[in-house]
């Protein structure tokens, strides 16, 4: 599936460029009013304007911020905390470990993906997935980079306006915008799956998640995953060796 | 206001504990994920594999986020929130993957039930 490493026809700002022309799109459009939710939910909790947009840069993870807003009024210690947030933040090693194999090149600099790496999250890893596998190899990196530090910049405006403009939300409007980040989601991961075992993966992981919550406390996001990924892995591999009728 | 005090944990300070107790265990999956991906190739069983247990972990999350949510929308009954998460992925594929049908589609079932039920 993967392009051919083509001779390089533009140049790296060209493809910063293009990249950061996907900041007029839909998903870009979503996760910034998601954002907006959850400027409300900062405000709410009390997080000044500076903080909120601190965190917002610093943690760049919608999950981790709503979890760690959530929890530190609650009176949970600093491990308590630590640990929810690191919990709720694990999906990133396998979706990092995914998206390395596409953006770097021969020459790629560890320190880069050590960079880039920052900007991944769930909107940009879905862009990656989608739209990485058809660009030219050395393409790549700089179009990733022009969409998600696009992205990350364009929302820390987002969020400081928001925080500033708007106050306190009614709650229904409010409910409307923190909906949007899962039901987004829920969409892009779909449309991303480029195989069969994402698509097993994804309901495997939508099924096991609240059911594996029931039984574990913490954890069972991990076990989730690891459980789900290999369930849908192993299925999909069984069917592809399978002898074609 | 004594703002301050809720935000700060073990004397960090506001900024501080944002650093230590949500940037970095964000972070530290990123750089295990940039680490452990070594010489991972595009086509090879084990990205395949890696790749599954993501998409897996991310549907976790949102479910998570639909079904044990932070905020208000606690508010809502949890079948109103599954309804409408049904009926805007149904509208997203019935649309041939439009993304802004399944959203439109979903928020107007979410606003509509907040309105009857809340």
């Amino acid at each position: 599936m993967s392009a051919p490493d083509a001779p390089q026809t533009h140049s790296t700002a060209y493809w910063v460029g293009q990249g950061a022309l996907n900041l007029f799109s839909l998903p870009a459009l979503v996760l910034m009013a998601a954002q907006v939710g959850f400027a409300a939910l900062a405000r709410e909790a009390g997080f000044s304007l500076t903080q909120t947009v601190f965190m917002t840069f610093m943690v760049w993870a919608l999950p981790s911020q709503v979890v760690f807003v959530g929890i530190i009024g609650s009176g949970a210690s600093l491990f308590a905390v630590v640990l929810a947030v690191g919990l709720s933040a694990v999906r990133f090693m396998p979706m990092v470990m995914a998206w390395v194999p596409l953006v770097r090149t021969t020459t790629t600099r560890r320190w880069m993906l050590f960079g880039l790496s920052w900007f991944v999250a769930i909107t940009a890893w879905v862009f990656a997935m989608a739209k990485l596998p058809d660009l030219p190899r050395p393409a790549r990196a700089p179009f990733f980079a022009g969409f998600a530090v696009g992205l990350t910049l364009s929302n820390l405006v987002v969020v400081g306006f928001a925080y500033a403009l708007i106050g306190t939300l009614p709650d229904v409007v409010a409910a409307a915008l923190v909906f949007l980040t899962p039901i987004y989601f829920l969409m892009a991961l779909w449309g991303a799956a480029r195989m069969d075992a994402d698509k097993l993966a994804m309901a495997a992981g939508l099924v096991l998640g609240p059911l594996f919550a029931m039984v574990l406390e913490q954890a069972h996001l991990l076990v989730a995953g690891v459980v789900g990924g290999t369930f849908a892995y192993g299925v999909s591999r069984w069917r592809r060796k399978r002898p074609s009728r | 206001m004594s703002e301050e005090a809720v935000k700060s944990l073990a004397g960090l300070g506001p900024y501080l504990t944002i650093v230590v107790a949500a940037a970095l265990p964000t972070h530290i999956w990123r750089w295990l994920g940039v680490l452990f991906a070594g010489r991972l190739n595009e086509g090879s069983e084990f990205f395949i594999w890696v790749k599954a247990v993501a998409t897996a972990l991310v549907a976790a999350v949102i479910a998570r986020l639909i079904l044990f949510p932070v905020g208000p929308l606690e508010g809502l009954a949890v079948p109103a929130r599954l309804a409408a998460a049904a009926a805007g992925f149904a509208a997203y594929i019935a649309s041939g993957k439009t993304l802004a049908v399944g959203v439109v589609v979903a928020e107007a079932v979410l606003v509509l039930s907040w309105f009857i039920l809340v």
